[in-house]
């Protein structure tokens, strides 16, 4: 039972996977703004499902809720309200591939060195689904505190985006 | 008690086919009821007499019927895929609403714990197919009633979160099916035979969550985004055919959606004072559930044919200036009210 369910969860795993690794790779090669945007929302799905798998209910809604619906629907708007033709666009490409693809290159070997350093060959196990009425227990019990410094520094953003925007 | 054992796989298939049955049949239902026949009676008319014999009836699977047969059309100059994919986009976030909305005490596709949540969240995907089909359209008209629309959706978005925080503060529950039961065992002033159906203690929630529900469903007094004075058909200008025919039955199968989870937050859903658990329910439950439905879907085309539109900027004033200071003063007395109490 145990093996079935985990080979469940890999064959799923490896369907986002791919859908993410596909989709990123077209976001940054696509010659559309909006479709670029588009990509992004799929890449930001992927990872929503990669958070189900984990069985974290809350948190992969909560990336639905804030990135897809609003973070993407905002870049949207933006790039609509300015500027968004249809079809190619030649401007898109910028001559900071090689500086591109070596950060990226940088990235994947730290963080794959991180990981396998960090968490080796050790098995995860069967995960058990984590209730919201533990995830908010959580929140505003032993992390009482990061959340609200992080709650001031979103209040401080806010006043500082008010304070950018106003005309007087 | 049935004993009947389906496979996960059979079940799954069953469940999506009857979610999937479902929206066609509530965009027939409501279109019919309300805005062929109620909109009729309520300006002096008659509506549709002739089609399927009886009052007309058939008209709008009729209708269906014509979209589908039509040609598909795609302007020259628009963006092909993200043109076609955008109605698809938005029906499938009406279809996602579905899982979560409980029928009975076990007619539910799955009872998630953070229910109602995941409804929001997905209702808010419907805004990105929005904006697809306006900007793929190539007409100006288009894009900017996606604009409007897409400003529209997350101004209103906030207003229709915080007023369901007051319902989840008094069930002590995200789950839809949680709430049902919270109302179902709950009493008022010692009351306890029909429960304590929210309405009567989230008078003011409700009241947020159908004025953010009309303006998330563009319907008038908030439908800018489709102004046919101003914008032709906003973002649905440029469709027409069966891609036309998907963005009907999403905005009506949202506004089901919509008025069945109205019902399940604040009228009790399913729930009714005579049969608590056992067959009985499950077997009453969408009856029940179909009446308050039915019951809220009427207050919002009610409203859709009363009012005239708004303007753009009385729009966005009454979502940040009076709706969501009121949810937050809402949010703040059912705390206050769940701590004295």
């Amino acid at each position: 039972m145990l093996a079935e369910t985990m080979v469940a969860q890999n064959v799923v795993f490896g369907i986002l996977a791919v859908t993410m690794v596909a989709a990123a790779f077209r976001l940054v090669t696509t010659q559309n703004v909006v479709r670029a945007a588009l990509f992004l929302a799929i890449v930001l799905a992927g990872a929503a499902g990669l958070y189900i798998l984990l069985a974290a209910e809350f948190v992969a809604w909560v990336q639905v809720l804030v990135y897809i619906g609003a973070v993407v629907v905002l870049l949207l708007f933006g790039v609509m309200l300015t500027r968004a033709p249809i079809g190619r666009d030649a401007d898109l490409d910028n001559d900071q591939r090689i500086l591109g693809a070596l950060v990226a290159l940088f990235l994947l070997g730290s963080l794959g060195a991180v990981l396998l350093d960090g968490f080796g060959d050790q098995k995860l196990g069967t995960v058990a689904i984590r209730r919201t009425a533990e995830v908010s227990d959580s929140i505003f019990g032993a992390y009482v505190i990061p959340f609200e410094v992080s709650s001031v520094l979103l209040l401080a953003a806010l006043v500082g985006a008010v304070a950018l925007a106003r005309r007087d | 008690m049935f004993a009947v054992e389906i496979p996960y796989w059979q079940l799954t298939i069953l469940k999506t086919v009857i979610v999937l049955s479902i929206i066609p049949a509530a965009a027939v239902v409501l279109g019919y009821v309300f805005l062929l026949k109620m909109m009729a009676h309520m300006q002096s008319r008659m509506g549709p007499m002739e089609p399927g014999g009886f009052h007309g009836w058939f008209q709008l699977i009729g209708d269906g019927i014509k979209f589908i047969q039509k040609e598909d059309i795609i302007p020259g100059e628009a963006d092909r895929r993200v043109f076609a994919m955008a109605p698809l986009v938005v029906l499938i976030s009406t279809f996602l609403l579905y899982v979560v909305v409980p029928a009975g005490p076990r007619l539910v596709v799955q009872n998630l714990d953070v229910g109602i949540f995941y409804a929001l969240a997905v209702s808010s995907l419907g805004v990105i197919g929005v904006l697809m089909a306006g900007w793929a359209s190539a007409n100006k008209f288009a894009l900017l009633g996606s604009l409007r629309a897409a400003g529209q959706l997350i101004a209103y978005e906030l207003p229709l979160v915080l007023a369901v925080v007051g319902v989840v503060i008094q069930a002590n529950t995200m789950s839809l099916q949680g709430i049902v039961h919270a109302q179902a065992d709950g009493a008022i002033f010692g009351l306890s035979w029909f429960g304590n159906p929210f309405i009567l203690t989230q008078l003011v929630g409700f009241g947020i969550f159908l004025a953010a529900a009309q303006a998330e469903l563009t319907q008038t007094p908030f439908d800018m985004p489709v102004a046919e004075s101003e914008l032709v058909a906003g973002y649905m200008t440029e469709y027409s055919g069966f891609r036309f025919l998907f963005f009907f039955m999403a905005e009506f199968g949202t506004a089901f959606a919509l008025s069945a989870i109205a019902a399940t937050l604040y009228f009790g859903g399913w729930y009714q004072p005579f049969f608590k658990t056992g067959i009985m329910a499950d077997v009453m439950g969408p009856v029940v559930l179909g009446a308050k439905i039915m019951l809220i879907a009427f207050l919002i085309f009610w409203i859709r044919f009363t009012f005239p539109r708004f303007r753009e900027d009385q729009l966005q004033a009454f979502a940040w200036k009076f709706l969501i200071p009121l949810s937050l003063i809402n949010i703040m007395a059912t705390a206050v009210f769940k701590v004295v109490l």
